[in-house]
């Protein structure tokens, strides 16, 4: 009963239930934040609108996106993922979500910002449907917990419109 | 020499007892154990509910040996998701994210592709020859927390 083994085991097994609780408490904690994110988003320059050798249309936007999720991080946050993506429907897909651009913010101090860019990744269809195409750009974020639930959210920006001929 | 017989007896029979209770109490934990990693696989809906990061590029929010926790179901999926995947033939499990989808209107099948955070280019070089995309039945689940 007093044996080393014995003893080990209960403290192991006594370690680790308390981890499992600390960790789950660390996650619900989050729970108690109420965040108030801010984005926009504004399309700068439609650089150019080809459509590619293989029939898919491509298009190259300069993109302005300023950003506010300061209000996102908690003690339990690892870092925050956001992501700007266009969306819109084709007649042969209901859904379409191209990410356009991605970034990490991991800290506080780095959750308010602006960036002008192009986009990161190519804004390729699946077929030639985008002449004229009105599409939202909708920024997604995903919080990354030290440990526990991740969770994300979206804010809609809507209104955004390709032109009609390629260029 | 009646009463040395019966002690034998008794001792042997006593072994016998705690070897078997032994046995069987072994029995009933190794049982329990497997009853439980079930139970857990049926809930989470996926095979493997818990997995561990064997690579580094999701970093910085996933390094190497972080445990995650999967979980399953028929939602359909969407961009951001940090998603596991089989690529076919290999058994190495792969925990990306969703960047790109594209949904069909008539039968709701999709094509999606992948990156890992830390990485430069997307997932296309690590699917086989030919494929573009992933479809639902490649993904085995959805990271849910760490």
């Amino acid at each position: 009963m007093h044996s080393f083994g014995y003893r080990a085991n209960a403290l192991v097994t006594f370690a680790v239930t308390i981890l499992a609780a600390m960790c789950s408490l660390a996650s619900l904690s989050d729970n108690f934040n109420v965040p108030t994110p801010t984005a926009d988003v504004k399309v700068l320059n439609i650089n150019w609108f080809q459509k590619q050798p293989n029939g898919n249309d491509e298009v190259s936007l300069t993109l302005n996106i300023s950003v506010d999720l300061s209000s996102m991080f908690t003690w339990n946050t690892k870092q925050v993922f956001v992501f700007v993506a266009a969306e819109y429907e084709t007649p042969q897909n209901a859904l379409n979500q191209v990410s356009l651009w991605d970034g990490i913010i991991p800290s506080k101090e780095h959750a308010k910002f602006w960036i002008h860019t192009t986009n990161k990744y190519r804004f390729i269809d699946q077929g030639s449907n985008l002449r004229g195409k009105d599409f939202n750009l909708t920024l997604h974020w995903h919080v990354m917990p030290k440990t526990g639930k991740m969770f994300a959210d979206k804010i809609v920006k809507s209104g955004y419109h390709l032109p009609e001929e390629y260029r | 020499m009646g009463w040395i017989g019966g002690n034998l007896e008794s001792i042997r029979s006593l072994q016998t007892k705690q070897a078997l209770t032994q046995a069987v109490n072994l029995g009933l934990v190794v049982t329990s154990a497997l009853i439980l990693w079930r139970g857990l696989m049926c809930v989470t809906g996926t095979e493997s509910p818990v997995v561990v990061v064997l690579s580094g590029s999701m970093e910085p929010g996933f390094q190497r040996g972080d445990i995650l926790f999967l979980h399953m179901n028929q939602d359909p999926i969407r961009a951001g998701e940090i998603v596991v995947f089989n690529v076919d033939g290999k058994d190495i499990p792969i925990v990306h994210r969703v960047i790109e989808v594209h949904e069909r209107q008539d039968t709701g099948e999709v094509d999606v592709l992948t990156k890992g955070d830390n990485n430069e280019e997307d997932d296309r070089l690590l699917y086989p020859y030919g494929q573009l995309w992933l479809q639902k039945h490649h993904i085995t689940g959805r990271a849910i927390g760490t």
